[in-house]
């Protein structure tokens, strides 16, 4: 192994930045407020604008789903003027043998029918594509969007949210649209022409038909605003429900091996308690609202029929006007309750919409470049690249500074191990090179081009990490180590996978490569997950490979196997190893010791193991833990 | 995707609604008392055209104002009855309903916790989930509407049927034809429906195990730059629950299509027929207006019966899956278990392993067992290290002691007694268990900590830290009070797995279960921490997975695990004698079948005699050593 020579010093100190930090939280700023109580700032009119950017497209659409209803009225309200023809001329020209009107009557009625049937069919159809097209848009903006926010924004905004985001909050949109949607141009379509009905039959009882709408508006706003609240209470509440029930199921083991279940209950029922009473106060908002409203029509009615009856009886008013305009009323207030049930599934939409638009509107904090740049092309022979941190200071946004600025330049090829306590700082390092964090002032170099200025594909191509934790995704085996490449062929894959070691064990699995990782037999150790990672590393191919305590569940063999790897496969390529274990650490050209967020010692292993210093300390320490 | 799903038991919509019964039985009156309502809720609305028909014939004809006044009172009166009965139904069924859904989702978590751990292994918590969640609002929204008004339409229609044919009988008859076609098309709507409709809610299901393994896993799909692909794949499955609902909204829209026709058709049928019976002078023009109107306020109650059924086709697929998962029998007590607890007395501690085999339930029939003919003994306060290969079924191992799996023979004894005849809450009191994935929940650092032990306090909890050398904890910003777990400070892989460890030891477990509980801490630490194990190793029985030869320092005796058996058991320094396999785990160098001599006296301090190292290096010399050497080295020890 060849030994380069320190070619950075870590930086000094700027002043004032000197006395920072107990190491120990890791995490961005402690308890943030508005991710504890699930409430991102919605700017305001956001979720009407998103509403409308879901709808916009579909603006034809919608328009005629509205002339579909129109039809479906018009035909259906075509029923009693047969009724009437057929008993005022149907009736006197059957008499007469002239059986043209009953015809026209029997054929119009089943016209209407038809049509009736048509546009139902056509209806639903319609709104379904409505509906569906707008929460595939919706689902699949909240999905993006969550997958572009970075890793700092996931460690706080727990998956039990995204979840309740993707699914309970898109669900009442769903209603909104399925629904709503209809009840809504119904209840406008009949308001219109039941109250023009009956400013046409007679101006004063239709005017006065008109202003009962005033307090009827004050009610829905009145309705509108205290829902509102009540319904962004119910879905924080569910989304903390399925917080814990997320939580729990993850968690299965240490729950029972901790006798957990009792207390778990406690804690669900008491977040379940608060769903409910949410749940029931929503409801029974709405019981008021309902109420209200068909007090408010039903005294309308009684008013204006009793105005109506009393200028009938003065003579001011024809009897079959009355009769007409009183049968119309009825009608006007009749959709009412639907106007309910459409502002009970906006409000709960709306509710929804809000915290789906705080969350579209978190702007990435590591976001990709509009202008992306190309790598240069490589140089040498070798695969590597060089990465150089130029002026890299990194703090969280309260000021909390992780990393004091410093330079480092790590040449083409070299492999440098990281080592320090926890809460050194080296995972903050790594994250900054793989660019899952953006440094607060500096850049971080590879082969010259800032990372901000990679598009992700080509990022990817320059710098992997391999972290601790080896998550597997549902799918086959082959399917987890093609994450690495997803265009590797099947025998890439495997070839992969023999590189690390990790062969003989997949091959044993009940379908080996095309073992569904959740299912039947697909059960994998830790340690197996760990090559499985290292696979799909493997097959990334990169410039530049980071591996962030990703042998810590590995058997000796194992680890063996994956340094034997990196001697062969990965040879020539940028590599920093942030590792516990001693022995990782002997095959680094060089090896940086972290203290504090700096760089304390920085030198090949011989030297640092010669000299006094921390490394040699530690290397003491390890050493005396073999006895 | 997980098509294991419990045998889907074919019931009909109307069984499946049944079952909900024990969860509706308690706010039954309440339910029942609101259909009551919203009948007679109808029957005044009904009332009210009748109230203007006597004013427009009497009062108003006659020219009498005292009855106009008297009519409008009656209206207003009415008026009033309708809205409170309209808010009373509402109020009545608003908290209860809102309690059905609670008391069915704090069974359904209570339950899926006391599931075995195979069934969470089989079970993506996001099919769990959207039981827990879109599944049960189904059901409530069922229970506040669809129930009742298939119940109070049903009525309405059946009276307004026997209205009719009490009217004129022969065209009640041409009403009722379209009767028998549309209920046939109904029960095919059901059959086909339903089954699009599972399907559709098994699909919201994926979708959330998409998201949510999206999210637990962003940090790979952010390292690989996979999240292109992944939202590809997100898509294919929204676009494929599209097909489904779009498919959901065909059957949907036939349905009701018919349901708006048939009845009209009859209608106007009945309108033509009624014409010429006029015209025959067999019927009134009066009655044939009054059957007209009455057949078509019947419209609204027959076509509602369309969606109401579609909804409660829904409900019952809901019901179905929420019940698939109820329906899973949680892990038997064995029974006549009292006081067959170890004893309480003298403090003894033997954990004995007797032919135990394990073989995963979901395991083919045939196929070889994970783990065979175990036989193992663990005397009072030893510490035993399991060795082997990965993959060997270490971890599986450990999982029997507090019977998070139960082995499929054989048996564990604790002190004589057999883990199966303890009630799982004591056994799991007597063991306590580190694992190799650190879970912390959402709740303070010192909550974490002391769910090892009940009853325990603060110098517990200090003694628990400083054992696990996670003193860092104090200094967290609100100290040991400070959130951790999903809602909370992120900490790091060792920080996590010190405090896991340190919720193992805080018991002082008469048995404890280590998964190897170093593996994410640095070597520094790593020293820390095993000085201070080894005082608490002393005085307890465990069992510790061990990856590293300084781990393995821990134990007294070794296991070597070779492919679900016991190949070996004794010392670090007879196994390495007597095992090429555990030379090989221990020290990674291949191919040394015969160990190599091995220091005589196991005290001689830095003698390394690995093979490619004849010549012990002095402390200075250490750095020409290789990994393999120094690997060597560290295995000998």
């Amino acid at each position: 192994m060849t030994s380069t020579t320190t070619d950075t010093v870590p930086a000094e100190d700027p002043p004032g930045t000197g006395t920072t930090t107990a190491p120990a939280p890791t995490g961005p700023e402690a308890a943030d407020d508005r991710f504890d109580r699930d409430d991102l700032p919605t700017p305001p009119g956001a979720t009407g604008s998103l509403l409308r950017s879901l709808l916009r497209p579909m603006k034809a659409r919608v328009a005629l789903i509205a002339l579909l209803l129109l039809v479906q009225q018009a035909a259906i309200q075509a029923g009693p003027l047969l009724v009437a023809y057929a008993i005022d001329s149907g009736v006197p020209a059957f008499r007469d043998a002239d059986y043209g009107p009953l015809i026209a009557v029997g054929v119009g009625y089943a016209l209407c029918s038809a049509a009736a049937g048509a546009m139902q069919f056509a209806f639903v159809r319609v709104a379904a594509l409505v509906s569906q097209d707008a929460l595939l848009d919706l689902r699949g903006r909240i999905f993006r969007h969550a997958q572009a926010l970075s890793v700092d924004f996931h460690e706080r905004y727990t998956s039990g949210r995204l979840i309740s985001r993707s699914t309970t909050d898109v669900e009442s949109l769903r209603e909104l649209l399925g629904e709503g949607l209809q009840e809504l141009i119904g209840v406008f379509l009949s308001f219109v022409s039941i109250a023009v009905m009956l400013l046409w039959l007679d101006l004063g009882l239709g005017s006065l038909a008109v202003l009962s709408f005033v307090p009827l508006y004050l009610l829905v706003r009145r309705f509108q605003r205290r829902a509102g609240a009540l319904y962004g209470e119910r879905s924080s509440a569910i989304a903390a429900v399925i917080v814990k029930f997320a939580e729990t199921m993850n968690g299965i083991r240490p729950v029972q091996a901790f006798r957990r279940e009792p207390v778990n209950d406690a804690h669900f029922e008491s977040l379940n308690a608060t769903h409910r009473w949410a749940n029931g106060s929503a409801m029974l908002e709405m019981a008021r609202y309902v109420v209200g409203s068909r007090l408010v029509a039903n005294a309308a009615v009684a008013g204006i029929v009793l105005w109506g009856a009393y200028r009938v009886a003065s003579g001011t008013l024809a009897l079959g006007v009355l009769a007409a305009a009183v049968l119309y009323l009825r009608r006007l207030y009749d959709p009412i309750d639907r106007l309910g049930m459409f502002l009970n599934s906006y409000q709960s939409a709306a509710a929804s919409l809000g915290k789906i638009a705080g969350l579209l509107a978190q702007t990435p904090s590591v976001p990709e470049t509009p202008s992306p740049k190309e790598l240069p092309a490589r140089t040498g022979e070798a695969p590597g690249r060089e990465v150089v941190f130029d002026g890299v200071r990194f703090a969280y946004r309260t000021g909390g500074e992780v990393l004091p600025r410093f330079d480092l330049t790590i040449p083409a090829g070299q492999t440098v191990a990281v080592v320090g306590s926890t809460g050194a700082g080296k995972s903050t390092l790594a994250k900054l090179l793989a660019r899952f964090y953006d440094p607060t002032d500096g850049r971080v170099l590879l082969d010259g081009t800032d990372l901000r200025d990679l598009a992700v594909p080509e990022l990817r191509r320059g710098v992997v990490m391999v972290t601790q934790e080896a998550f597997l995704f549902s799918g086959t085996v082959a399917e987890n180590i093609a994450i690495g490449d997803p265009d590797a062929t099947r025998e890439e894959i495997e070839r992969a996978a023999e590189a690390i070691g990790a062969h003989d064990f997949i091959s044993g699995l009940p379908d080996g490569y095309d073992t569904d990782v959740r299912k039947r037999g697909g059960r994998i150790s830790a340690g197996q997950r760990q090559l499985v990672g290292f696979a799909r590393a493997l097959l990334a191919n990169p410039a530049v490979l980071i591996l962030d305590e990703a042998t810590s569940s590995l058997d000796v063999p194992g680890e063996r196997a994956v340094q034997r790897a990196m001697d062969t496969v990965l040879h020539g390529r940028t590599a920093v190893v942030i590792a516990h274990r001693l022995s990782t650490v002997e095959i680094a050209d060089r090896v940086l010791v972290m203290e504090h967020g700096r760089i304390v010692e920085d030198g090949t292993p011989s030297e640092l193991i010669a000299g006094t210093g921390r490394f040699a300390g530690l290397h003491r320490a390890w050493r005396e833990s073999l006895t | 995707m997980p098509e294991k799903r419990v045998e889907p038991k074919d019931r009909s919509t109307v069984q499946s609604l049944m079952r909900l019964w024990p969860y509706v039985k308690p706010v039954r009156k309440r339910l029942f008392g609101a259909a009551l309502v919203a009948i007679a809720a109808s029957c005044v609305g009904l009332v009210i055209p009748l109230v203007l028909k006597w004013m427009v014939d009497g009062p108003v004809a006659d020219r009498d104002p005292g009855g106009v006044w008297l009519g409008a009172l009656y209206l207003l009166l009415l008026g009033i009855g309708e809205a409170a009965l309209f808010g009373v139904r509402r109020w009545m069924v608003a908290r209860p309903l809102a309690g059905v859904e609670a008391s069915m989702r704090a069974d359904l978590y209570r339950h899926l916790q006391r599931l075995p751990v195979a069934f969470h292994d089989r079970w993506p918590s996001g099919q769990l989930l959207s039981r827990a969640t879109t599944d049960l609002m189904l059901l409530r929204q069922f229970l506040a509407f669809p129930l009742t008004f298939l119940l109070v339409n049903g009525a309405t229609v059946l009276i307004g049927f026997v209205i009719l044919l009490m009217q004129q009988w022969t065209l009640g008859l041409v009403l009722l034809a379209p009767a028998a076609p549309l209920m046939i098309l109904c029960l095919v709507f059901e059959t086909k429906f339903s089954a699009v409709a599972r399907r559709a809610q098994d699909q919201v299901g994926d979708l959330t195990t998409v998201v949510e393994e999206s999210v637990l896993g962003i940090r790979i799909i952010k390292g690989f730059g996979r999240h292109r692909s992944q939202a590809l794949a997100f898509r294919t499955l929204t676009e494929r629950l599209r097909t489904t609902e779009l498919a959901k909204a065909r059957l949907l829209a036939g349905i009701w299509a018919s349901i708006t026709l048939l009845p009209e058709l009859a209608i106007g049928a009945a309108l033509v027929i009624g014409t010429v019976q006029v015209a025959d002078g067999d019927l009134s023009a009066g009655t044939l207006v009054a059957f007209l109107s009455t057949a078509l306020a019947l419209r609204w109650p027959i076509e509602s019966i369309g969606f109401l059924l579609a909804m409660s086709q829904e409900s019952a697929t809901a019901t179905q899956r929420f019940f698939e998962v109820m329906d899973v029998a949680e892990e038997a007590e064995a029974s006549g278990v009292a006081g067959q607890a170890p004893d309480e007395g003298p403090t003894r501690g033997e954990m004995v392993f007797e032919g135990v085999e394990f073989r995963y339930p979901d395991a083919e029939p045939g196929s070889e067992p994970v783990l065979a003919r175990i036989d193992l003994r663990i005397r009072p306060g030893e510490t035993m290290a399991l060795v082997g290969a990965t993959g060997s079924g270490k971890t599986t191992l450990t999982a029997l002691v507090p019977r998070l799996h139960d082995a499929t023979a054989g048996r564990i004894t604790l002190d004589g007694t057999d883990i199966t005849a303890m009630p799982r809450e004591r056994l799991r009191e007597l063991v306590s268990v580190a694992f190799e994935e650190p879970t912390l929940f959402s709740a303070g650092v010192g909550e974490n900590v002391l769910m090892g032990a009940e009853g325990a306090g603060e110098d517990e909890l200090r003694r628990a830290l400083a054992i696990a050398q996670a003193d860092f904890a104090h200094g967290l910003p609100q100290g040991v009070g400070t959130q951790v777990g999903e809602q909370g400070l992120s900490l790091s892989g060792g920080q996590r797995q010190r405090l896991a460890l340190a919720r193992a030891v805080v018991g002082r477990p008469r048995f404890l279960v280590l998964d190897d509980p170093l593996s994410a801490l640095d070597v520094h630490t790593e020293a820390l921490v095993e000085a201070a194990l080894r005082q608490v190793l002393a005085e307890t029985t465990a069992i510790v997975v061990a990856h590293r030869p300084s781990t393995v320092m821990l134990a007294d005796r070794v296991a070597l695990l070779s492919q679900g058996r016991i190949a070996a058991v004794g010392t670090h320094q007879e196994l390495l004698r007597g095992s090429a396999e555990y030379a090989w785990l221990m020290s990674g160098a291949e191919g040394v079948p015969e160990a190599p001599g091995v220091p005589e006296a196991p005290e001689a301090p830095e003698v390394p005699d690995a093979p490619d190292a004849p010549d012990a290096p002095a402390e200075d010399a250490f750095p020409d050593l290789s990994a393999e050497d120094l690997l060597a080295e560290k295995g000998t020890r």
